[in-house]
């Protein structure tokens, strides 16, 4: 077993070697290295024609027209292009925008700056499992609205919106509806065929594919999506993102959405059978909560707040795992997670919550250990705890009139 | 967060955990923080009759820099007079531990929680 056991997969994923193998096919002299705009020579053409293969995988595993994936940087810069895309082209339409106070900072980021420039911004409540109902987005929606963002599967704590009543939603509103798919391209079956969702973000290093590399689906018939574009320049991706096209990472996220298509079903259910495995491990453990909901939430991903102990302290004391918190001591800001703020978590138990995050590497023995490690450390930590001896003393901690600081 | 040695080593092998009667007149008991802002330092002194820290025990919740603050401050305050005790500055702390600008707090909290257990040790006193 490799020490520390990699858990963070809702953070990245390492690239699958079969991925880094084509990649390294397009980086030398030896190799397709040639500018795919280059139309003048064969070096350009084979390029382009490896970046037509792959823009094919990816709309392949999400059942869309290869026309309608424009290649980007990544999910923000897809968020980015979307969001601002949409409102720059439809604000003579309205300048009303709809999305979650869950959103990925890419898309709130996104919001924030838009309102400075005249926008009107809805951020939906999410319910308590983290999901968004179909319901609150009709109720949002405004005869100036022109987009609803919401994200698919939520990254802190795995809890899945249903796109699919949403865009009927918007659909027969005739408002464009974004979804970012970071969390979810490769682990949840996506069909834009069927889906009526108008722009898609993706991310490559989410799903064993290099970081820096995304991608937008942007429908281009019924209705056909305009957009203005973020990043201006020359004709790339019908001048909807000028620069470059980067070869090496376009043909690496392409062979990564391939292997996920044919490894999707399998590899979803091993993966949930390790969350269940590690849950069961972990949930006779007192006073500790699940964040979000086991049974609708996505697979990869298990959110759990251990009351009583700080969550940078119980990281540091699980420093053979590496895993993430909400807890605000790993921020530059202080604060705690706002995802899970906005959940309804006391700041104490967003402070206390730890997110484990597994993939296509992770092993039975690599779950057994960490509960293993968990039990024990949680026990070390509440055995230094003043809370855990007051909640044991049968004091109720948010009666006590505590200082500030 | 990137740590120094000695912040993991007070982190991982902390001294004086535990607690004290509080019930004892002898002992002052310090409470600071608050769970909201992820930080309660719990910092107890045993006070012998010479006037010198015997004993110092602490319990805190709070992040890997609040543990070894604590840890510091209680090893640093025994054997010392509540005088010496409260020359204690976080900075000290601070540097010790060489805590990165943003855990500074964690210091000074340390630095309330002697003060606030003396200030507690010396009123049980007067009240005799």
């Amino acid at each position: 077993m490799n020490l520390p056991i990699y858990l963070d997969y809702a953070a990245t994923t390492p690239v699958d070697p079969r991925v880094a193998q084509k990649m390294c096919g397009c980086l030398t002299r030896d190799g397709v290295f040639g500018n795919p705009a280059s139309t003048t020579h064969q070096y350009g053409w084979v390029a382009a024609k490896l970046v037509e293969d792959a823009r094919e995988q990816v709309a392949d595993l999400i059942e869309a027209k290869p026309r309608e994936i424009i290649w980007t940087s990544g999910a923000t810069e897809s968020d980015n292009l979307a969001i601002k895309g949409v409102a720059l082209f439809y604000q003579h339409k309205g300048k009303h925008i709809v999305t979650s106070k869950v959103e990925h900072k890419a898309v709130l980021g996104v919001c924030r700056y838009l309102e400075s420039l005249g926008f009107e911004i809805t951020y939906l409540t999410p319910q308590p499992d983290g999901s968004i109902v179909p319901e609150q987005v009709e109720e949002a929606l405004r005869d100036d609205t022109i987009l609803v963002s919401l994200m698919h599967v939520n990254n802190e704590i795995g809890s899945v919106t249903d796109i699919a009543k949403i865009g009927e939603i918007t659909r027969a509103h005739h408002i464009i509806f974004h979804v970012d798919a970071a969390q979810s391209a490769g682990k949840i079956p996506i069909n834009l065929k069927e889906l009526n969702v108008d722009l898609m973000s993706f991310s490559a290093h989410k799903i064993y594919g290099p970081k820096g590399m995304g991608a937008l689906f942007v429908r281009n018939d019924q209705p056909k999506v305009r957009l203005v574009p973020v990043i201006h320049g020359s004709e790339q991706e019908w001048g909807l993102r000028a620069g470059t096209l980067p070869t090496h990472q376009i043909v690496g996220m392409g062979e990564a959405f391939h292997i996920a298509k044919s490894e999707i079903e399998q590899e979803s259910k091993r993966i949930a059978n390790l969350r269940q495995r590690l849950w069961n491990g972990l949930k006779d453990i007192e006073a500790i909560q699940l964040n979000g909901n086991l049974d609708k939430g996505a697979s990869h991903l298990l959110n759990v707040s251990f009351n009583y102990i700080e969550g940078e302290a119980l990281i540091m004391a699980l420093k053979n795992i590496a895993v993430s918190t909400g807890s605000a001591c790993t921020s530059a800001s202080l604060k705690p997670s706002y995802v899970l703020k906005a959940l309804g978590l006391s700041d104490e138990l967003a402070h206390s919550s730890i997110r484990f995050s597994f993939g296509r590497f992770t092993t039975e023995a690599e779950i057994d250990y960490t509960i293993h490690l968990v039990k024990e450390k949680v026990a070390e930590l509440r055995n230094m705890s003043p809370l855990w001896d007051m909640y044991k003393a049968g004091i109720n901690i948010s009666t006590i009139e505590w200082g500030e600081h | 967060m990137q740590y120094s040695e000695k912040v993991i080593e007070h982190f991982e092998n902390p001294k004086n955990i535990g607690s004290l009667d509080e019930h004892d007149p002898q002992v002052g008991t310090g409470i600071i923080g608050a769970p909201a802002c992820g930080d309660v330092m719990k910092l107890q002194i045993k006070v012998n009759d010479q006037g010198i820290i015997e004993d110092a025990k602490f319990k805190t919740y709070g992040c890997g820099s609040a543990i070894a603050s604590s840890s510091v401050a209680t090893e640093w305050i025994k054997g010392k007079t509540l005088k010496e005790a409260l020359a204690v500055k976080n900075k000290d702390i601070a540097e010790e531990l060489s805590l990165p600008p943003i855990k500074v707090h964690c210091s000074v909290l340390a630095a309330q929680a002697i003060a606030a257990a003396i200030e507690d040790y010396r009123k049980k006193k007067k009240g005799h």
